[in-house]
């Protein structure tokens, strides 16, 4: 790395970004792709005037189905690794059945969802749910156990409590670890929601990219995409900037 | 400084410690038999893993002994186990997330004693440790040397009677482990506290105690228990004086290093 700032260094990501969709531009225009293989951006643009196709609403429920199947994920997750890292039995007995079933792709689980739970936000919450809640478990746990025995040691001589070893020690020192596991479930989250659509659901922009795709109105599942990844890129810069606010840089696991 | 007639503080007296592997036992401390009075610096001196670590571990409590007697305290210094002891390990083990006054206050928070009163101790200590305007970094922000002088600031914070240190200046390169040694003095005078000091440096033994028990390998024994009497405020250059040599080559030849 040189020493470049932080400022040009957001400002070459910025140009790299219009690059990006220059270049699009003229591949499009100057290689005469016809547009039901690939749209211009401004055409993708366009799409968004198109009010049968309700972009608000679609992308307000996968947000929803996102950010709540995440939300769920992280609370279950990070509550379940904090037991375990109280009980080791607890441990011995759960973490081997959840590997197990860590191991079922999640996709395959979509049609049961379905039956189980029908259409909607809620199996699709789920969906997210699933895919992402195990990396969290995983470093939280993992987290949780690494505190130095020497440490842990200096607390005893002062006859802390199990309480103080965990609020003050273990979980801090665990923080880097939950983020690392956020961060990778953040990206995983996004994914299962949009499938959960693709398997069934009657809103979502995973629904609307299924609808579009019948009449090859190619522009519009690109701009589908482009917001599901708008989306995603929300959630993850929300995971990060909460990260620089509870964990010193020194801390953090890149 | 040391010479205190009244009865010793720490007092161990035939201590045997020994542990179970898989079927066999294994005989870690053997015999051991030390006083150390109050306001003395004792180094523990011997080879890496002849137990010395085991020896500070039954006197912080952590770990019970199988024969024997440990007592610390005596009619003129009261001993809480709780309150009384401080740490100092090979590592710095400050918390990363915490910054420097913060790290320091943590055996403060941990016994409840009053925030804003240990929050100017912890200052002091800082200042007597060398790390004046330092409070506010991290401890990536500091080098190896400093975040353990904080890590003795920490160790000092709830003003202990007795300061274990495990080798805390073995993971330092040997300049800076010089410098150490010297601060170390300067804290040990200015607080009067009670210090045992583990360490397989016989040089940095010598030149610390006021006396220095050696200990031989596998299981800890009771090699010698002697008396260090060099001049002080100690300087290096007392490294160089033949008085300095004779302690050392002594104790190298009981521990078969000659």
């Amino acid at each position: 790395m040189g020493a470049y700032e932080p400022a040009q260094r957001y400002a070459l990501a910025v140009l790299m970004h219009l690059l990006l969709i220059v270049v699009w531009h003229y591949a499009v225009t100057i290689g005469n792709i016809p547009s039901f293989v690939m749209p211009t951006p401004e055409a993708t643009a366009k799409t968004l005037l198109v009010p049968s196709y309700r972009w608000a609403e679609n992308s307000a429920v996968t947000a929803v189905e996102i950010f709540a199947g995440y939300f769920l994920a992280v609370v279950v997750g990070i509550t379940l690794a904090m037991l375990f890292s109280w009980s080791r039995l607890l441990e011995m007995m759960v973490m081997p059945l959840l590997v197990t079933l860590n191991m079922i792709p999640k996709v395959a689980l979509g049609p049961l969802i379905i039956v189980w739970f029908r259409y909607g936000i809620g199996p699709n919450t789920l969906m997210a749910f699933s895919i992402c809640f195990f990396p969290i478990v995983l470093t939280t746990a993992r987290g949780l156990r690494e505190a130095d025995p020497d440490l842990l040691d200096l607390v005893r001589t002062l006859r802390g409590s199990q309480w103080q070893i965990f609020s003050k020690i273990r979980l801090p020192g665990a923080l880097p670890y939950i983020f690392s596991g956020m961060r990778v479930a953040a990206i995983l989250a996004v994914a299962g929601a949009i499938v959960g659509e693709f398997l069934g659901s009657e809103r979502g922009l995973g629904y609307l990219m299924l609808q579009v795709q019948v009449n090859l109105d190619t522009a519009a599942m690109f701009m589908a995409v482009i917001l599901i990844s708008l989306i995603g890129m929300a959630l993850y810069g929300l995971v990060l900037g909460l990260e620089r606010l509870v964990v010193p840089r020194d801390a953090r696991i890149e | 400084m040391p010479a205190s007639n009244s009865a010793p503080f720490v007092r161990l007296e035939g201590v045997r410690k020994s542990y179970r592997r898989r079927d066999a036992e294994f005989l870690a401390v053997s015999e051991v038999s030390f006083d150390v009075g109050f306001g003395e610096l004792v180094s523990l001196v011997g080879p890496s893993g002849c137990g010395k670590t085991t020896i500070l571990k039954m006197l912080a409590g952590l770990q019970p002994r199988d024969a024997g007697r440990i007592e610390i305290g005596n009619a003129e210094h009261r001993f809480d186990p709780a309150r009384d002891i401080g740490m100092v390990f090979q590592q710095p083990l400050l918390l990363k997330w915490r910054r420097i006054l913060a790290n320091v206050l943590l055996p403060a928070e941990i016994l409840g004693l009053p925030l804003r009163e240990s929050r100017e101790r912890a200052r002091e200590l800082l200042a007597l440790t060398g790390l004046r305007g330092f409070e506010d970094k991290y401890p990536y922000e500091l080098s190896g040397g400093m975040q353990q002088r904080a890590s003795i600031a920490r160790a000092l914070v709830h003003d202990p009677k007795l300061v274990l240190m495990d080798e805390p200046f073995g993971a330092l390169d040997a300049m800076t482990r010089e410098k150490m040694n010297l601060e170390l003095l300067t804290i040990w005078r200015e607080s009067r506290k009670t210090i045992l000091f583990v360490t397989h440096g016989i040089a940095e033994a010598v030149f610390l105690g006021t006396r220095v028990v050696v200990l031989t390998a596998g299981p800890a024994r009771m090699a010698a228990d002697i008396e260090i009497e060099l001049p002080r405020p100690r300087t290096l250059e007392l490294k160089t004086d033949a008085r300095f040599g004779e302690y050392t080559r002594r104790i190298y030849h009981l521990l078969g290093l000659e």
